[in-house]
């Protein structure tokens, strides 16, 4: 546990280190307040909620996760810095969960940064604030999906452009899941099982449900089970590849 | 003396080439061995191996004690491992980064500062504590791969080229911190700078595609050669010939050989057996012709001659 956290909080400071935090949370807000004004009408709409904030986070995690996530292996696999990390007493565990956590919390940092809009909303309306909160949730969880997905992408290879284009790809699929564009294409040829369990690993559909204040155990599930499976396959992928 | 390296028929596999295939050795407390080899030869995989970060094929490390396969936090916690080219954390500075070795090291508060501040004054660091790592020179890169890996005191200490690209002064310094630290420990040297293992080894081993092919003292190892000294002539073009015929009736010499020289000369190599006074006679007949002799060089055999038969008449088979 304690090498865990020395990991963490080196990866974490790292993120400081350089220019890459301020540029990373100057971007998100930018982003997130451009779709939410612009895009989604925030104030035209005429409702005291933050449905059109969260609704456009997959679509900005769907970039700006992978882009934080690319580094966390490919990085030290590149400079060779890998083969000093593992030769200390360490485990691949306390490596992958090091990194993962810290960069989930750097983006939950960058999120939590939003929240002057969710000052604004309670100043101009009367919002439900359960629903805000089980929104923020939700997105930190899908974030940290994505996160898991773009780690294990990261440690397949020493290029941090493939790990980013990949994990955008795989990213965008698992959102894309639940669209009549993809479901229309399985349903063709496949049983209705697999379409049914196709449209249910949708990351739209369990996050749609979470920022309308549902927060339930599949969803809970989904995404827990989704990051623990990514994270293993991480861990196999840095046992059998990290030399390469 | 306790046995602190010990690996025995190691091997290792990549895809179809057999990079390291059964290589047996162990290290005392106190010895220094030199790791030779051309590139490619298996020198890295076999310390990759030994520091668990390559899992051998077949075979065992065992590190004071420990087995590296079975108990790999256990050993790799007595092992000081300088990689090749020296990785770190660009972004950190010398100092957050020696902090965070000596964190998973397991070290805290006064005794973490402490670690640090004696590894960085025996690396010396001490100027540059605070640069960030990408900016510093290639020797301060190595230095502080160097500190990290002395950090913790560790009974065993692996280095991969620790003086590779670096100026002579550079390696003159890291060579004395080698062999001021060599008395309690087992110390394994990569390197292809011969005159590095006669400054800092005690033994060698050379290993060529993937097989220790000769393991020894530099002066043991100097025996697989079929000579031992070597005397070197500068003479005057038209003396040569006749020279060259007088030399060739000592018998004690192996083989002469002949370059032509600018100006005029030429420089004759007399490969002497070992045990026989040639070098003595040849010396005397330069006494008697002393207007013929422009140069007269006595030499012993050099761990380059070594490492150049041994290695290349394997690759002509």
């Amino acid at each position: 546990m304690r090498k865990i956290q020395i990991i963490f909080w080196r990866e974490f400071s790292a993120y400081f280190e350089t220019t890459l935090a301020y540029t990373f949370v100057a971007i998100f807000a930018a982003l997130t307040n451009a779709f939410t004004f612009y895009v989604g009408n925030f104030f035209t709409r005429g409702q005291a909620d933050l449905q059109v904030f969260f609704q456009y986070h997959p679509w900005i995690y769907l970039i700006l996760v992978p882009a934080i996530a690319m580094r966390l292996w490919a990085e030290e696999r590149k400079s060779g810095s890998i083969e000093m990390l593992m030769t200390l007493p360490i485990t691949s565990s306390h490596a992958i969960l090091g990194k993962f956590l810290a960069a989930w919390a750097f983006i939950t940092v960058a999120l939590t940064i939003t929240f002057p809009i969710w000052l604004t909303v309670n100043y101009l309306g009367d919002p439900d604030n359960g629903v805000i909160l089980a929104s923020y949730f939700g997105s930190v969880l899908m974030a940290g999906a994505f996160l898991a997905i773009g780690s294990f992408v990261s440690a397949l290879t020493k290029n941090q452009v493939i790990a980013f284009i990949t994990t955008s790809g795989i990213c965008f699929l698992f959102i894309m899941s639940s669209h009549p564009l993809v479901l229309e294409f399985v349903r063709v040829w496949a049983p209705d099982f697999i379409v049914s369990s196709i449209e249910s690993v949708s990351f739209l559909r369990h996050f749609r449900q979470i920022t309308q204040g549902l927060i339930t155990l599949p969803t809970l599930i989904f995404y827990v089970s989704l990051i623990t499976f990514f994270l293993f396959a991480n861990k196999l992928v840095i046992d059998q590849k990290k030399a390469e | 003396m306790a046995e602190l390296i010990k690996i025995s028929m190691l091997a290792k596999k990549f895809g179809e080439i057999l990079a390291v295939s059964e290589i047996s050795l162990s290290v005392k407390k106190g010895e220094v061995l030199g790791f030779l080899g051309p590139n490619g030869a298996g020198k890295s995989t076999t310390m990759k191996m030994i520091t668990g970060f390559l899992e051998p094929d077949r075979g065992s490390v065992t590190i004071c004690g420990v087995p590296m396969v079975s108990r790999p936090m256990e050993a790799k916690s007595k092992i000081g491992y300088l990689p090749e080219g020296a990785p770190a954390y660009s972004d950190m500075t010398p100092l957050s980064f020696l902090r965070f070795i000596s964190d998973i090291r397991g070290f805290k508060g006064g005794q973490r500062a402490a670690k640090v501040k004696q590894a960085s004054q025996k690396a010396g660091l001490c100027g540059v504590l605070n640069q960030k790592i990408e900016t510093l020179s290639k020797g301060y890169k190595r230095r502080v791969g160097i500190a990290q890996a002395i950090l913790h005191d560790p009974d065993v200490l692996i280095l991969d080229e620790p003086t590779d690209g670096l100026d002579p002064n550079q390696k003159h310094q890291i060579r004395e911190l080698i062999t001021e630290m060599a008395s309690d420990k087992a110390i394994i040297v990569s390197t292809h700078i011969l005159e590095e293992v006669e400054a800092v080894c005690t033994r060698a081993v050379i290993i060529d595609r993937g097989r220790i092919v000769a393991d020894g003292t530099a002066e043991d190892l100097v025996r697989y050669l079929p000579y031992n000294t070597t005397v070197t002539l500068r003479v005057v073009q038209d003396k040569a010939i006749a020279f060259k015929k007088s030399l060739y009736e000592f018998d004690g010499i192996i083989d002469l050989e002949e370059t032509e020289q600018p100006n005029g000369l030429v420089r004759l190599r007399a490969l002497l057996k070992p045990g026989s006074s040639t070098a003595g006679d040849i010396a005397a007949l330069v006494r008697d012709e002393p207007s013929v002799v422009d140069e007269f060089l006595v030499e012993r055999a050099k761990l380059d001659n070594v490492f150049r038969q041994i290695t290349t008449s394997d690759n002509s088979n």
